[in-house]
């Protein structure tokens, strides 16, 4: 079953701004997808408009089979957003925050008191429940807006951005309980500024920009496309001068590193084998960047040269 | 696919969203109960003991028996406007009407939800000055029907009127303007301290357009069993009152006027 299916999506702003020039998506039940692109990209007004926060101005969204044009409730009654902003009291307990937004959704209060407990301890926010809101950090103020997300047991759940700001170790937490949850059967939708996030996680890839979709692919066959990568290599013994590499391209940054470009069909083997016969030694090897932001940034500028 | 919407959905989401404007207004019972308590005590004492002594019966009521059920009807009024009026535009300012706005809860329930917070807070702060009146005055009611639905009539309207306030307010201080320059001037002229009798002839004319004049003449009618006005036509202008401003509340709602992009 397709659990969102937006079609021909506009939106223009009442200061005529074109944020959405008819996009097309598709995302299947049971899916992790990414939506992606830059600032002002159209990603937000996007979900804005699936959630009911934006009014559109014309195309079709369609939630697990219902219109919201004709079935609004029972759409929404299906979706679980974490919004990029905080959007809560700042006075009202962490406790109440939750129960309230089950409320909202017509859970009736053993079952929301019960899916707290659940989702307060898997955040870490157990202890603090008691508290106003006011009192939680920003990594903790996040966690507290997923675990209301989850407060009405959502079968599509979206994410805008939701380790905005949230340290590495609990990025982690974050993403080994997104996958557990969409394991699960949440189909999970993420924007992210975080490109080793979307390819950590999602299976399958939008890319937006200027409000139109110039990507959508599934992650892997995405990845795939990148016509080469540039891996930095620290090696044991300083070199004065870059040594020559035969096919592949490379330049030395400092004395113990150095960067080689790898394309597409070339091997990682045969690299090695090179430098063994330079009698370079290869303490560590690491990605220049990720895969997907290379890929990501590519595509962005094409899509630039184009619009020239 | 199973979907979480129905009548007993609708009445969970009814009633988390009254339960949260109660505990909203209860928990800062200090800037909302307490002071119309104490500046309805002051004109209890400063206008109907020391001044209103001097001042000769009307309509064989006492000055301060005359006044209580107009300072009854203007703290219902001025409470309830100013509960969904603030609550709202703050659930705006701190971004948290998205909690609503994703929820499955449709615009008639946030309506009548914010509505009867409102209303609630204006019906108990009017209890309480009813009481507090007690302390200075003895009060007959001749008809608690017509006592009790003004209350709530009112109530309703002014609770609807701080909604619509909220809704097109965009700063702090759009929410004090109509109390403060349209709400407060009108109450003042409504026959709250006065019997429109008393009045020279324009003035009398102008004042019957003035809604309040009579909420506060029905509400004193159920009280003391006096009016200045017909009460079946200020009941039929008050309820005509409500039914345009429920749909002009819902219109905006629906249509996400000032809530949404």
């Amino acid at each position: 079953m397709t659990a969102l299916s937006v079609q021909q999506l506009k939106k223009v702003y009442s200061n005529g701004t074109s944020a959405l020039k008819g996009i097309d998506l598709e995302v299947a039940e049971g899916d992790f997808f990414a939506l992606l692109g830059q600032n002002g990209a159209g990603k937000s007004t996007t979900i804005g408009i699936i959630c009911s926060l934006v009014n559109k101005t014309s195309g079709k969204v369609v939630v697990f089979g219902h219109d919201t044009d004709q079935e609004l409730a029972k759409a929404k009654s299906l979706i679980g957003v974490v919004p990029q902003e905080m959007n809560f009291s700042l006075f009202d307990k962490i406790s109440n925050i939750l129960i309230t937004q089950a409320g909202y959704y017509g859970t009736p209060k053993h079952i929301a008191a019960a899916r707290m407990e659940m989702y307060l301890k898997e955040m870490s926010l157990w202890e603090m429940r008691d508290q106003p809101a006011f009192k939680l950090s920003g990594g903790m103020k996040r966690r507290l807006m997923i675990a209301r997300a989850l407060m009405s047991a959502p079968k599509l759940l979206i994410l805008d951005e939701p380790t905005a700001g949230v340290d590495i170790e609990l990025r982690h937490h974050l993403w080994r309980f997104l996958k557990k949850i969409n394991e699960q059967g949440t189909t999970i939708i993420l924007t992210t500024h975080y490109l080793e996030e979307a390819e950590q996680l999602c299976k399958n890839v939008a890319i937006i920009d200027h409000g139109e979709i110039i990507e959508n692919a599934n992650m892997k066959s995405l990845i795939n496309r990148l016509n080469s990568q540039t891996v930095v290599l620290d090696i044991a013994a300083s070199l004065s001068e870059c040594p020559m590499l035969e096919d592949y391209s490379a330049r030395l940054t400092d004395e113990t590193t150095l960067e080689v470009e790898i394309n597409r069909g070339q091997s990682i083997n045969d690299l090695f084998q090179l430098l063994s016969r330079h009698q370079i030694i290869v303490t560590s090897m690491r990605n220049k960047t990720n895969r997907l932001e290379e890929l990501f940034i590519h595509l962005i500028s094409e899509n630039k040269k184009v619009e020239t | 696919m199973t979907t979480r919407i129905g009548l007993y959905p609708n009445f969970i989401a009814f009633y988390t969203l009254v339960y949260r404007e109660i505990i909203r207004f209860t928990r800062i019972w200090t800037q909302t109960l307490l002071p119309p308590a104490i500046t309805m005590s002051l004109y209890f004492l400063i206008f109907g003991k020391f001044i209103g002594s001097q001042i000769r019966h009307i309509d064989g009521y006492t000055y301060i028996q005359y006044i209580v059920p107009g300072l009854v009807m203007m703290s219902i009024m001025t409470n309830a406007y100013a509960n969904t009026a603030s609550s709202f535009f703050l659930t705006k300012f701190n971004k948290s009407i998205e909690e609503m706005l994703v929820s499955p809860m449709s615009s008639l329930i946030i309506l009548l939800g914010f509505t009867i917070g409102g209303t609630i807070r204006g019906i108990l702060v009017g209890t309480i000055v009813l009481i507090i009146s007690q302390l200075f005055t003895h009060l007959p009611v001749y008809h608690l029907s017509i006592v009790i639905s003004m209350a709530l009539l009112a109530a309703m309207v002014f609770s609807l009127g701080g909604l619509i306030n909220g809704i097109y307010a965009k700063r702090f201080d759009d929410i004090s303007f109509i109390p403060t320059f349209v709400l407060t001037p009108l109450t003042y002229l409504g026959g709250v301290f006065y019997s429109i009798k008393q009045l020279p002839p324009a003035w009398r004319t102008l004042s019957m357009f003035n809604p309040i004049l009579d909420m506060v003449d029905t509400f004193r009618y159920g009280i003391l069993g006096v009016s200045d006005l017909n009460i079946y036509l200020g009941f039929s202008l008050v309820i005509a009152l409500f039914v345009f401003m429920f749909l002009w509340a819902w219109s905006l709602l629906h249509r996400g006027v000032g809530i949404k992009a």
